[in-house]
């Protein structure tokens, strides 16, 4: 079934745990990706993104639990695991005297696939010049370079840590647009984002993860339907009582916003007496979510 | 064998210029030689006489006169320590490189087992050492050749095969070392080869340091014994064949299970 989910778990973790040293580094972590989803992996500098997908790599080993990519051990089955899936790493680093298009060889080498024409459909679409050395590239073309060794291949699962970081607006648009040509021809994507809006634009399903443990993870829509409410009142630039259930609340010269989770009638009551001119209920954008999250 | 091109590729600019360098000085020194040859034969026995200093070089039970005493004191002093300076570099920079350049999260996210990678790039190394061995081999004989001496060619043979394995030993160690660091490690590899040289050297001056040969690879070099027995020292060769297969161990089971920076 391709273009759709289809029931399988590409991604698998059971209790996935890793300390560096004491540090912690993710905590007891059961996240399941199923094959053909665009899942996103949302969370703060530090909450533990990188190593749960360092672990699933196999570039670091999990101190405690397991975990299974294609429904292979990614102990046991590194190699196979890795000829079907494409790493954007969230820092590109490569061979800097070496150019573009041998480091993108190299990469086609390594897979032992001739991955031509499609690296250079993707040069093309991306602006790439394939004829530059590595170390005269700014951030963002290497991150292109990144982009084209992660999907040249076209492998059934990508693995993209933070891909948008240092793309400009143009860049980022053409690299979802391949991301979701890629979606629709089957491929898995999972992508660890700070970029809200974009995971909210183009993921079926997320995961939030907080200082190393897994606090989320749903459908996107599911997630964008919580209990909390976004309530933004005019006319009042002070409330004297504090309800118990706001969060995130902020004033300026023409009245209050705040998150509200909890009983809207309590909410109704405590707000009747107040000299508000207009009043909004809404949905929380996922930024909002995040937060909520978050606290 | 894609990563072992890949290493040979990125080498070959350090590959070249050391062998020009190491093979250039040892021709240099082959050249002069037809000039000082006259001299060289009192120069012995002054070196004789010098105790300590010269033991310490092994100086004093080669004849001067020979070219092969030569060889082994001027030579071998320059690819002695040249190819172990050269050998070091390659073994401690190979596994290391890859996480001080952060490369190696490019590299270990292909389908490449680390066992391979471990392998390749230990082939690369051993690929480079032979290829600076085999152009100082040729310019030797060309030096040689050109100054119309005919040494034991047998002896020259060992001599060479006994610093090509110190090389081999050095490397080997100090791919060993390369596997458990993450930020290079350059300065490491080059003290342990200047140190492997220093020992010899205290080992030669003091007899009851003489257990110092057993660590050293330089013991298995030394000319005196090369000239005056014919062969190579067999304990000392032995002690280092086990080394350099512990530090090629090391690397290899070590590295898979490193987590990488």
């Amino acid at each position: 079934m391709k273009g759709s989910i289809t029931g399988m778990n590409i991604i698998e973790t059971k209790g996935l745990t890793k300390y560096y040293g004491k540090a912690r580094g993710i905590l007891d972590m059961n996240l399941t990706v199923q094959e053909g989803d665009f899942f996103g992996f949302i969370g703060p500098n530090g909450a533990g993104k990188s190593t749960a997908i360092r672990i699933l790599l196999g570039l670091i080993s999990p101190t405690k639990g397991s975990a299974k990519i294609m429904g292979k051990d990614i102990l046991t089955h590194p190699k196979e695991i890795l000829s079907e899936t494409g790493y954007m790493p969230s820092e590109s680093a490569f061979y800097n005297n070496m150019k573009v298009k041998d480091l993108i060889k190299l990469s086609a080498d390594f897979r032992k696939k001739d991955c031509a024409a499609e690296s250079n459909r993707l040069c093309e679409r991306l602006l790439l010049d394939r004829n530059k050395k590595i170390c005269e590239l700014s951030l963002g073309n290497r991150k292109k370079v990144s982009i084209v060794c992660a999907l040249q291949h076209m492998p059934r699962l990508c693995i993209l840590d933070e891909p948008t970081n240092g793309l400009d607006p143009l860049i980022q648009r053409e690299f979802y647009k391949i991301l979701q040509e890629r979606n629709k021809q089957g491929s898995t994507i999972f992508l660890s984002s700070h970029a809200l809006s974009e995971v909210q634009k183009y993921c079926k399903h997320a995961a939030v993860i907080r200082e190393g443990k897994l606090l989320v993870s749903d459908q996107m829509d599911h997630l964008g339907h919580t209990q909390a409410k976004r309530v933004v009142l005019r006319g009042v630039t002070e409330l004297s009582n504090q309800l118990c259930g706001i969060k995130d609340m902020q004033t300026d010269s023409e009245g209050i916003r705040f998150l509200y989770s909890g009983n809207l009638k309590t909410l109704l009551s405590f707000l009747a007496p107040l000299p508000i001119t207009d009043i909004s209920i809404t949905e929380p954008d996922l930024e909002e979510i995040f937060i909520h999250y978050y606290e | 064998m894609v990563l072992f091109r890949h290493e040979l590729s990125c080498g070959k600019h350090m590959l070249w210029i050391w062998s020009a360098i190491i093979s250039g000085m040892l021709l240099i020194c082959i050249l002069v030689y037809p000039e000082m040859k006259q001299q060289m034969t009192d120069i012995s026995g002054m070196f004789a006489d010098m105790g300590a200093f010269s033991a310490a070089f092994g100086m004093d039970q080669l004849n001067f006169g020979e070219f092969i005493g030569f060889f082994c004191v001027e030579c071998g002093n320059i690819l002695g320590l040249g190819g172990a300076f050269f050998a070091a570099l390659l073994g401690i920079s190979s596994l290391a490189k890859e996480e001080k350049e952060q490369t190696a999260e490019f590299l270990l996210t292909h389908p490449i087992r680390r066992q391979n990678a471990v392998l390749q790039k230990f082939a690369a190394i051993l690929t480079q050492i032979l290829i600076l061995n085999g152009v100082v081999s040729i310019v030797t004989m060309a030096g040689i050749a050109f100054i119309q001496e005919t040494p034991d060619y047998g002896t020259l043979a060992l001599l060479c095969f006994a610093y090509l394995f110190l090389q081999i030993e050095i490397a080997s160690i100090c791919f060993g070392v390369s596997a458990f660091l993450s930020k290079g490690g350059l300065g490491m590899g080059l003290g342990l080869a200047a140190v492997f040289y220093f020992l010899n050297i205290i080992s030669n001056l003091l007899d009851k340091m003489d257990f110092l040969k057993y660590v050293t690879p330089f013991s298995y070099t030394e000319g005196t014994f090369i000239v005056t027995e014919g062969r190579i020292d067999g304990p000392y060769f032995t002690v280092g064949v086990i080394l350099a297969l512990a530090g090629i161990l090391t690397a290899y089971y070590w590295y898979p299970k490193k987590d990488i920076a």
